[in-house]
């Protein structure tokens, strides 16, 4: 009984001091660092106007669903890249609800696109990410798009191609992850020109 | 996988892992000691002292197993209270800008129970339920903690195996200290500033709201005044969507949810001190995500650079180990026999994964879907196949359970590939200390089958194993094994347990197992559609997860330190040559072989009923 009231006090003063020392000072230096070192990161890469009006982050994806904008992926965040309830369908394989809805995507960018009725379509492109919230879309994706943006926006494709191309974050030094395009920045590179 | 980048992403994983695991566990070798020096001793060794002052401990006292365990014990009991009352009233306390009222009992044991034992299994979701205060401190110090106890169980374990004729394991408070201080904090400190310069956010601001470029419009349920949903009959609707007549020939009517359109045109950011918890969260092997899409989210995991160094974080301390159990019994070779061991079942367990996950979905590709896209349901388009099998495979042979794609989403074999790593125990390099200790096990039962198979004495590292010894083994693998069956059987056919499933058919099935599988195993991924905080309150999910966490840390541990304990008292014997030997190629594959079979012969049944048999279902477009 003695050893254990002493290892008692000794369990809650360590749970005290480490609490002090890994859930304060840690924190905060880290805070602290990040904060002097990459602001802009540190608190979100917020994408605002020049009035200071913030309209998104470049790392979360927004919904877009219009012909004059790149179509973002489908989402399971809440209703629709809802960036308090990141979350994906967590459908498995064999789910009816997923095959009926992958279903009904595949028709609808095959119509929206003007694609033939037995073309392949990018996976990306009818499926929900795991966060809700991809800010990418993949590159087959985005040219396949490429035609009815332009159409809308009485843009040549090439315009729009080359805006593609700018807004491409390619693998990471040229080696890790995939290649994606990011849906918000090409869709605000497209409307400040317009 | 005829992607060459991948094969070179895979190679480059392999050889960063190989490469830091001689220097990371020289360095190990310093601070399990407790008279070791390091370079950080001028900085770090004053608040060592201090501590051991203010708290009262003798660091040149070693103490019995049982007194190891005690403290163990004692520790782990204050940490989880600690923990589930700051949940219970994080609406008292401070940073809390969104106003998130405290947690229910049942959540908050839950979530106490699954941090304090390093499983980090998540009933909720965190941007909707922690405050930043409850995240950075009832959650975070587990990260610490549960972490450094795992490396202090292994450090004592390996001990007790090292020495002969001794009484003490080691002092179980200076273990968690020197690696709390020397080891975790600093390299968290480091690799949370990088995290930052990828886009991982650090800040304490309330949640950003944007305003959006393109509105939509969307159903939400009506509410009234007292924020209640508003009802109103409309007609009942079968599964297939018809109308339901009643014998009246009039459609049945029931009372349903008003639905109104509702205009969205912002977007509120989730905020909060996110680099800081993401960086003991890997390497600590803990898991627990600050969103509720854990790395995935792409403020948890920015790029595919922050992503390959998580996944290298989860595996570091645990490869190093390995290389510390060689210096310690001074056997080197051992020690790179088991890392061997560990990287060949890793190895396997990647090419399944990433092979299933490329080749797709046939029901989905019939629909229309790129083939040669493979199955990006659940998946990050910067990520890709190839990297969310990887972590997908990494994260469930340790026992971190962060995941960057859904699991319950992967093909039947691609999710079959995770389960299966967590039901051989975490042993492929494993948790923190968890994985070696794990293995340890595993080795003594394969020493103990070689002996019985040339019928001699077995012995390991100079020691015979006894019967003593060999049962503790296998209380250990036993009531692990009964535990994720047992109560998978239970929840498989009580109601509360169907009620939380996202899915039908075998794979909720799957849900269930998965998730035994996971809080046993101390984990903490999940198949994640399972409901486990349902709306309506009911607390069975929640109770029995959060025990069959409980079981799987504690009931493991105990039995594993009064083995150290055991071991640390018997004498030494040299050599034979009847001796096996516990380092070379037949050793590597005998302890595979144990591994898969334990884990295999044990649980095939489960998985043939779950993602063996919806394997064949896909193939014949069977639906649920």
């Amino acid at each position: 009984m003695k050893t254990f009231l002493s290892e008692l006090r000794t369990a809650l003063l360590l749970t005290i001091i480490f609490a002090v020392l890994l859930c304060g000072v840690y924190p905060l230096a880290v805070w602290a660092g990040g904060q002097a070192l990459f602001p802009s990161k540190a608190n979100g890469s917020l994408v605002t106007e020049t009035d200071g009006t913030v309209r998104g982050s470049a790392l979360i994806g927004q919904s877009f669903a219009s012909d004059k904008y790149f179509n973002s992926r489908p989402s399971a965040a809440g209703t629709g890249y809802d960036a308090t309830n990141s979350s994906g369908t967590n459908f498995g394989p064999t789910s009816q609800k997923l095959s009926d809805s992958i279903k009904a995507a595949v028709a609808a960018y095959r119509t929206s696109n003007h694609l033939a009725h037995d073309a392949p379509v990018p996976a990306d492109a009818v499926t929900s990410s795991a966060s809700g919230l991809d800010p990418h879309i993949s590159l087959a994706n985005a040219q396949l798009q490429a035609p009815r943006v332009a159409k809308a926006r009485h843009l040549t494709t090439t315009t729009v191609s080359a805006l593609i191309a700018t807004c491409t974050d390619d693998r990471d030094l040229h080696i890790f992850g995939e290649p994606g395009v990011n849906v918000l920045l090409l869709n605000r590179a497209l409307d400040e020109i317009h | 996988m005829n992607n060459p980048n991948a094969w070179f992403q895979f190679a480059l994983f392999v050889g960063a892992l190989l490469l830091i695991t001689k220097p990371l566990g020289l360095y190990l070798v310093k601070v399990l000691d407790a008279q070791g020096r390091t370079f950080l001793d001028r900085l770090v060794k004053p608040i060592e002292r201090l501590t051991y002052r203010v708290c009262g401990i003798d660091p040149s006292k070693e103490q019995s197993w049982l007194g190891y365990t005690l403290a163990l014990l004692v520790f782990s009991l204050v940490g989880m209270l600690f923990t589930y009352f700051i949940l219970r009233f994080q609406d008292r306390l401070p940073l809390n800008p969104q106003g998130f009222p405290g947690l229910s009992p049942s959540l908050a044991f839950n979530t106490a129970a699954s941090f304090t034992t390093n499983t980090n299994w998540q009933s909720y979701g965190g941007e909707s339920t922690m405050s930043y205060f409850s995240q950075m401190v009832a959650l975070a110090i587990h990260n610490f903690t549960s972490a450094a106890c795992g490396i202090a169980i292994a450090a004592a374990l390996v001990r007790g195996i090292a020495r002969h004729s001794a009484k003490t394991i080691g002092n179980f408070w200076v273990d968690t200290v020197r690696v709390t201080y020397y080891l975790l904090a600093p390299i968290c400190l480091v690799f949370a500033l990088f995290l930052v310069s990828q886009g991982m956010i650090q800040n304490f601001k309330p949640y950003t709201v944007a305003k959006t470029y393109e509105p939509y419009t969307t159903q939400v349920p009506k509410t009234d005044d007292k924020g209640q949903p508003v009802t109103a009959p409309a007609p009942k609707l079968d599964d297939k969507g018809k109308q339901v007549v009643g014998p009246d020939g009039k459609p049945v009517m029931v009372d349903q949810p008003m639905m109104v359109d509702q205009k969205v045109d912002t977007q509120t950011i989730a905020q909060g001190p996110v680099a800081s918890q993401i960086a003991i969260k890997m390497l600590g092997t803990n898991g627990g995500g600050y969103y509720n899409a854990n790395a995935a989210h792409p403020f948890e995991n920015p790029t595919p650079l922050s992503n390959f160094l998580q996944m290298l974080a989860i595996f570091a301390i645990p490869s190093a180990l390995t290389w510390w159990l060689g210096r310690t019994l001074k056997n080197q070779r051992h020690g790179w026999a088991v890392w061997s061991a560990m990287a060949a079942m890793f190895i396997a367990g990647v090419l399944v994964c990433w092979k299933a996950e490329t080749s797709g979905n046939p029901i989905h590709q019939h629909l229309g879907v790129a083939v040669a896209d493979g199955n990006m349901e659940g998946k990050e388009v910067r990520f890709g196949i190839f990297n969310s099998a990887l972590f997908a495979t990494v994260t469930t042979d340790a026992s971190c359970g962060a995941v960057n794609a859904m699991h319950d989403s992967f093909t039947p074999l691609g999710g079959l590939v995770p389960l299966f790593n967590m039901e051989t125990g975490e042993v492929i390099f494993g948790g923190v200390g968890a994985g070696l200790y794990g293995m340890l096990i595993f080795v003594i039962l394969a020493v103990f089958i070689a002996g019985l198979m040339v019928g001699r004495t077995p012995e390991y590292a100079g020691k015979k194993i006894e019967a003593y010894d060999v049962k503790l083994v296998m209380l250990v693998l036993m009531v692990l094994a009964a535990t994720i069956l047992g109560m998978t059987a239970w929840a498989s056919v009580a109601k509360w347990g169907t009620d939380g499933l996202n899915n039908a058919g075998p794979h909720g099935f799957s849900e269930i197992l998965y998730a035994f599988s996971s809080c046993v195993g101390n984990n903490g991924s999940a198949f994640a559609g399972l409901t486990a905080n349902p709306s309506n309150g009911d607390p069975h999910w929640n109770a029995t997860l959060g025990i069959a966490m409980l079981i799987g840390r504690f009931l493991m541990i105990v039995p594993i330190l009064a083995l150290a304990g055991n071991f640390a008292g018997k004498r030494l014997i040299p050599a034979s040559a009847g001796t096996f030997r516990t380092e070379g190629f037949t050793f590597v594959l005998l302890l595979i072989g144990t591994v898969v079979l334990v884990g295999a012969l044990t649980f095939l049944p489960a998985l043939a009923m779950g993602p063996i048999v919806e394997h064949f279902l896909m193939g014949a477009s069977n639906l649920f």
